[in-house]
C-alpha cells in the first residue's frame, strides 16, 4: 500500500492487557474489575446481615456497621453495577451497529484505569485510617469534618471523583460511536433496543455526572480547605448538599437500570423467536424515562421540608414514570405472548426480572405519594423498593446479559446446569431476603441501624433474611464457580450459539476478531441479522470491497494517567500538597505526550484477513 | 487516516471534519461542552443559593468594582472575536496567520488573567478570603474555575501553535484547532453569564 504499513509495538501477556485500546478487551477489564468490587460488595452485604440476624448482636462494632453499610452501597453503584453496564456496552454496541471500534478508543482506555483507580483508592481505606462511614448519599452535615473528622470521606470524595472521570468519558464516547460510526443502512430505528438504551444512559451519564462532580468538588474544598458551602455556622447551607447529590443520584438510578431494559428486550425476543412487540413505543419510552428521570430528584427529599407544592409537584412526576416503564413490561410480555419460548439460563434471569422489577416498581409508585411517604421514609421499606429494582431488576438483567452475551465475550458458553442454579438460587434468596424487609419497615425498623433491641416484633424477619442473603452468595458461588469451570473448556462457541440471535453480533465470529467486521455489513433492517437469515442468507452482505482496515496502536498512557490521579489523590485526603503536585503533573505529562506524539496507528491488510479465513 | 485523505497535498475546505477521527472530536466536544454546561450551571446555582450569605464579611456590592470586571470582559470577549478570525484562517489555509489570531488569543487570555489574579489578591486583602463565608467560598469556586479553564486554555492553545509550527495545518492538526477554538467560546459565554449573575446582579440585587 502507498501509505505503507506503520511499524507497530504489539505487546504480550500482562501489556498486552494494561495498554490495550480495543474495545472488546476493555470490556472485558470493566467486566473482571466490576465482578472484583461485586464480590467485595457483596461480601459486606454478607456481613451486615450477619450482623443482622438478631438482636443486639455484636459481631462488628456501630462504626464498623457505618462503614460496612456505606462502602457496600458505594462500591456496588459506582465499581460494580456501572463497570458491568460498560463492560457489556464496550463489547456489544460496537458490534450491534456495525462499527470497527469505540470514536475514542484511547479515552476509552483511560475511563476504565480512571474507574479502576478510583475503585481501588476509595477501597483502600479499610487498610489505611477507615472507610467512609456517612453512609453512599454522604449527608452534610455528618459528612463534615464536625462529625467525621478521620479521612474515610475524603477518600470518598476522591475515590469518586476521579472513578467519575471514567464515568463521563465512557458516556462520550459510547454516544459519538452511536452518532457517528453505524454501519450503512443503519438507522436509529434499526438499532437493537441495548444500543439505544446504552445511548440514552449515555446521555443521562453526560448530563448527570457533572453535578456529582461539583458535588464532590464543594466537599472536598469544605473538609480540606475550610470552605463554607454546607456549613451553616458561616452561611452555608447543608439542604444544598441534597439538592446536588439528588440532582445527580435520581439521574442515576436510570443511567443504571435503562440498559438493565435493554439487555432483557435482547434476551426476550431470541428466546421467544419473535420480533420484539412495538419497537417503536419501547424507543420512545426508553427517552422518556431517560427525560423525566431529571425531573425528579427531589422525591428523595420529601421530609426535609421544601413544602406541599414542591411535593405535589415531585410527586407528580415521579408516578408519571410508571407509564413509560408500564409500557415496555407490557412490551416484553406481548412478545412473551405466542412466541416458541425457549427456558436457557439468561432467559430465565429475564424472566424473573419482569415481575420482581414490577413489584420494585409498585414499591416506588408508593413512595412517590409524598404524604405517605413520611411514614416509609429511612425505614426499611426504602431499602426492600430500591433493592428490588436494583438488586431484582438490575442484577438480574446483568446476569442475563453476561449468560446471554459470554459466548461472543470469550467464545465459550457458561454451562446452563450452573447458570439455572445461579439463578434459582439468586431469585428464591432475594426474595426472602427483601420481601421481608418491606413489612419490617412498615413495622417500623428504620435502616442503618446497626442493631435493634428483642421483643419489637422484628426477630424472626431478620432472620429470615439474612438466610435469603446466604442463598443470594450461593447463587453468585454458582456463577464464580460456572465462570471457572468455562474457561477451563476450549473455545468451541458458533457465531451464533443460541441459534436464533437476531442482531449483528450472531453474524460474526465468537469472539469477534480485533477489527470486528472484515467488510463493513449492509443493515436491510431492523433485526438484521435476523432478516438476511430468514431470507436464506448465511452472513450479513457487504457494503464494501475488502481493503485494509485502520486500527490504533496500544497505549500505556492511560495507564500512568491514571496512575498519576490515583497518587494525586492520596495527596489531598493526607494533606500532602506536593505530592498531589506530582501526580496532577504525572497526568498532564501525559496528556501533553498524548498531544504531541504523532500516532496514526496501523493496518491490518486484505492477507491478513484473508489468512485468519473470515 | 491522514494518509489516504491529503495524499495529493492539498487541505480540504474543513480539514477539520476531514476524517472520520476529525469528525469524532469534534462531535465529542461539543458533547463534553454539554456536559461542562452542566458543571458550570451546578456551580451557578450554588452561588445564588448562597451569595447574600456574607457572614459578616464584605457584600458583592462593597467589595465589586465594575470598572476592572468591565476590561476584563472587553479583554474576553475580544479574544473569542480573534480565536474565529484564527479558525476563518485555518478555512482559508493560511497556517501563519492562523498561528499569529492563535497568539493575539492568548495573550488576551493572559491578560483576563492577570487582571482576576490583581481582582483576587485586593478581595483577599479586603478580608474576602476563600474560608470567609459562605459567599467567599462559592465565589471563588465559581469564578477560580473559570479562571481555571481560562488558564487550561492558554497552556492547551499553546501547545497547538507549536504542534503546527513543528508539523503545519494538517487534518490531524486542524480539529484539534477548532476544538480549542470551540473551548475558548465557551468559557467566553461562560464569564458573560459570570458577569451577569457574579458581577451586574451583585451590584444592584
Amino acid at each position: 500500500m502507498a501509505h505503507g504499513s506503520h511499524a507497530v509495538k504489539r505487546y504480550t501477556g500482562i501489556m498486552n492487557w494494561l495498554t490495550t485500546v480495543d474495545h472488546k478487551k476493555i470490556g472485558i477489564l470493566y467486566l473482571l474489575a466490576g465482578g472484583f468490587f461485586f464480590l467485595i460488595g457483596g461480601l459486606e452485604a454478607v456481613l451486615i446481615r450477619i450482623q443482622l440476624w438478631k438482636p443486639l448482636n455484636d459481631f462488628v462494632s456501630p462504626d464498623t456497621f457505618n462503614q460496612l453499610i456505606t462502602m457496600h452501597g458505594t462500591t456496588m453503584i459506582f465499581l460494580a453495577v456501572m463497570p458491568v453496564i460498560f463492560g457489556l456496552m464496550n463489547c456489544i454496541v460496537p458490534l450491534q451497529i456495525g462499527a470497527r471500534d469505540v470514536a475514542f478508543p484511547f479515552l476509552n482506555a483511560l475511563g476504565f484505569w480512571t474507574f479502576f483507580f478510583g475503585g481501588v483508592l476509595l477501597n483502600v481505606s479499610w487498610f489505611l485510617g477507615g472507610a467512609p462511614d456517612a453512609g453512599w448519599t454522604s449527608y452534610v452535615p455528618l459528612a463534615s469534618t464536625a462529625f467525621s473528622d478521620g479521612p474515610g470521606v475524603d477518600y470518598y470524595v476522591l475515590g469518586l471523583q476521579i472513578s467519575g472521570i471514567g464515568s463521563l468519558l465512557g458516556g462520550i464516547n459510547f454516544l459519538v460511536t452511536v452518532i457517528n460510526m453505524r454501519a450503512p443502512g443503519m438507522s436509529f430505528m434499526r438499532m437493537p433496543m441495548f444500543t439505544w438504551a446504552s445511548f440514552v444512559t449515555s446521555m443521562l451519564i453526560l448530563l448527570a455526572f457533572p453535578a456529582l462532580t461539583v458535588g464532590l468538588v464543594a466537599l472536598m474544598f469544605d473538609r480540606i480547605f475550610d470552605g463554607n458551602f454546607f456549613d451553616p455556622s458561616a452561611g452555608g447551607n447543608i439542604m444544598l448538599w441534597e439538592h446536588i447529590f439528588w440532582i445527580f443520584g435520581h439521574p442515576e438510578v436510570y443511567i443504571l437500570i435503562l440498559p438493565a431494559f435493554g439487555i432483557i428486550s435482547e434476551v426476550v425476543t431470541t428466546f421467544s423467536r419473535k420480533r420484539l412487540f412495538g419497537y417503536s413505543s419501547m424507543v420512545f419510552a426508553t427517552v422518556l424515562i431517560g427525560f423525566l428521570g431529571f425531573m425528579v430528584w427531589a422525591h428523595h427529599m420529601f421530609t426535609s421540608g421544601l413544602g406541599p407544592v414542591a411535593n405535589a409537584l415531585f410527586s407528580i412526576a415521579t408516578m408519571l414514570i410508571a407509564v413509560p416503564t408500564g409500557i415496555k413490561v407490557f412490551n416484553w410480555l406481548f412478545t412473551l405472548w405466542g412466541g416458541s419460548i425457549k427456558f436457557t439460563a439468561p432467559m430465565l434471569f429475564a424472566v424473573g426480572f419482569i415481575p420482581t422489577f414490577v413489584m420494585g416498581g409498585v414499591t416506588g409508585v408508593m413512595l412517590a405519594a409524598a404524604p405517605a411517604d413520611y411514614q416509609y421514609h429511612d425505614s426499611y421499606f426504602v431499602v426492600a423498593h430500591f433493592h428490588y429494582t436494583i438488586v431484582g431488576g438490575l442484577v438480574s438483567g446483568l446476569f442475563a446479559g453476561v449468560h446471554y452475551w459470554w459466548p461472543k465475550i470469550f467464545g465459550r458458553k457458561l454451562n446452563e446446569t450452573l447458570g439455572k442454579m445461579t439463578f434459582w438460587f439468586f431469585i428464591i434468596g432475594f426474595h426472602m431476603t427483601f420481601l421481608i424487609q418491606h413489612f419490617l419497615g412498615l413495622l417500623g425498623m428504620p435502616r442503618r441501624i446497626f442493631t435493634y433491641l428483642d421483643g419489637l416484633g422484628f426477630n424472626e424477619m431478620n432472620l429470615i433474611s439474612t438466610i435469603g442473603a446466604m442463598l443470594m452468595g450461593i447463587g453468585v458461588i454458582c456463577f464464580v464457580i460456572n465462570v471457572i469451570v468455562t474457561s477451563a473448556k476450549p473455545k468451541h462457541a458458533t457465531n451464533d450459539p443460541w441459534e436464533d440471535g437476531r442482531t449483528l453480533e450472531w453474524a460474526i465470529a465468537s469472539p469477534a476478531p480485533e477489527y470486528n467486521f472484515a467488510q463493513l455489513p449492509l443493515i436491510r433492517g431492523y433485526d438484521a441479522y435476523w432478516k438476511e437469515k430468514r431470507e436464506g442468507n448465511k452472513e450479513m452482505q457487504p457494503a464494501e470491497p475488502l481493503g485494509p482496515i485502520h486500527m490504533p496502536s496500544p497505549s500505556i498512557l492511560p495507564f500512568i494517567m491514571s496512575v498519576g490521579l490515583f497518587i494525586s489523590g492520596f495527596g489531598f485526603i493526607f494533606h500532602q500538597y506536593v505530592v498531589a503536585g506530582i501526580g496532577l503533573a504525572i497526568t498532564l505529562g501525559c496528556m501533553f505526550l498524548r498531544s504531541v506524539i504523532e500516532d496514526h496507528g496501523y493496518h491490518i491488510e486484505p492477507e491478513e484477513i484473508q489468512a485468519k479465513g473470515v | 487516516m491522514s494518509g489516504h485523505s491529503h495524499a495529493d497535498g492539498v487541505l480540504p475546505h474543513e480539514p477539520e471534519k476531514a476524517t472520520l477521527e476529525g469528525r469524532n472530536k469534534v462531535l465529542g466536544f461539543w458533547l463534553f461542552l454539554g456536559g461542562e454546561t452542566v458543571l458550570f450551571g451546578t456551580l451557578f446555582s450554588v452561588f445564588i443559593a448562597l451569595r447574600d450569605q456574607v457572614n459578616g464579611g464584605p457584600t458583592a456590592n462593597e467589595l465589586f468594582s465594575l470598572t476592572v470586571v468591565a476590561i476584563a470582559t472587553l479583554i474576553l470577549l475580544t479574544s473569542s472575536l480573534t480565536s474565529v478570525f484564527a479558525i476563518q484562517a485555518m478555512h482559508r489555509n493560511q497556517p501563519k496567520a492562523m498561528v499569529g489570531w492563535l497568539l493575539v488569543t492568548i495573550l488576551f487570555g493572559l491578560a483576563f488573567l492577570g487582571l482576576e489574579i490583581y481582582e483576587f489578591v485586593e478581595y483577599a486583602h479586603e478580608g474576602h478570603t476563600f474560608a470567609a463565608s459562605a459567599f467567599s467560598t462559592s465565589f471563588y469556586s465559581l469564578v477560580g474555575f473559570h479562571g481555571g479553564h481560562v488558564a487550561f486554555g492558554i497552556l492547551w492553545i499553546s501547545l497547538l501553535i507549536w504542534q503546527v509550527l513543528r508539523r503545519g495545518l494538517t487534518v490531524v492538526t486542524a480539529p484539534k484547532v477548532y476544538i480549542a477554538g470551540l473551548y475558548w467560546h465557551f468559557i467566553d459565554v461562560v464569564w458573560v453569564f459570570i458577569f451577569t449573575v457574579v458581577y451586574l446582579m451583585g451590584k444592584v440585587g
